[in-house]
């Protein structure tokens, strides 16, 4: 069953990441008309593969120094905000691109999908190996 | 689950972008009017923007909230008419300083921004309702 648990682990935490990136777009897109807001991203095959990396290497849990540190769960370390590089500038100081806030917004949802997709067929997978030892 | 914190950053945005809607309304309505309730010429009014964290994830999501609601402080636009009740010594009505262009740019940007926001969370709710068929089937 390691597999199992180990597979849907990485779905969960690439489902983690774009809800994460979900929010930070939706933020840039509410933020359009604000004045000095600077759009921001983050890259989410860095932020996997940090992630992965932390998983692989047994704990991904921040490192404390005294026992009355708060131990803090360490998912959202693993993406490094960015900001993004602006094609236009306004005068106001803003850099939120509508055209590229909506097309990776849509983008992240439909990868999101993907992902959700792919946790059911595992599902339906281990539910198919189930009955067919069954009868 | 931090979805639901979309939900309160775009509704944050709609209801910012309602008062700039808002303030667009009643600088319209007094695009003509030559004296308001402190008795000096209309000045249009602009609403400004802040950007402020929101939700339990901090700095990940950003909502907006008015800051506070500016005066235009360009002057009144001056027409010559004597006959006017309110003319000046010289002939000259002050009107409100309403630009009726920008405040209708400024209404198309608003409701723009608005049906922007309801789409988000829209693709917000599609991504959570998906998320519950999880195991069906």
């Amino acid at each position: 069953m390691a597999s199992l648990s180990q597979e849907l682990s990485v779905y969960s935490q690439a489902m983690n990441l774009r809800t994460q990136r979900h929010q930070l777009l939706a933020s840039n897109i509410a933020n359009a008309d604000t004045p000095g807001y600077k759009a921001r991203d983050f890259s989410f095959e860095k932020a996997m593969q940090n992630a992965m990396a932390g998983s692989n290497g047994g704990s991904i849990a921040l490192a404390t120094t005294s026992g009355t540190h708060l131990q803090g769960s360490g998912m959202s370390g693993a993406a490094t905000l960015q900001y993004r590089t602006e094609t236009q500038s306004a005068v106001d100081g803003n850099t939120v691109d509508m055209d590229v806030e909506r097309s990776q917004i849509s983008e992240n949802a439909i990868q999101y999908q993907i992902v959700s997709q792919l946790i059911s067929d595992t599902f339906k997978g281990m539910r198919t190996a189930l009955s067919s030892t069954s009868s | 689950m931090s979805l639901f914190n979309v939900f309160q950053v775009s509704s944050s945005a709609m209801t910012a972008q309602s008062m700039r809607l808002n303030a667009v309304a009643s600088n319209l309505a007094n695009a003509d009017s030559i004296v308001s309730a402190d008795g000096k010429p209309y000045r249009a009014k602009q609403v400004v923007f802040e950007a402020t964290p929101m939700g339990s994830d901090g700095d990940l999501s950003k909502g907006v909230r008015v800051r506070q609601v500016v005066e235009d402080a360009s002057p009144a636009r001056m027409v010559y008419d004597p006959k006017n009740a309110a003319a000046d010594e010289k002939g000259y009505v002050a009107y409100s300083n309403v630009n009726v262009v920008e405040e209708m740019t400024n209404m198309i940007s608003a409701s723009r921004s608005y049906q922007t926001n309801v789409e988000v969370m829209n693709t917000a709710k599609t991504m959570m309702l998906r998320t519950l068929t999880i195991g069906q089937g």
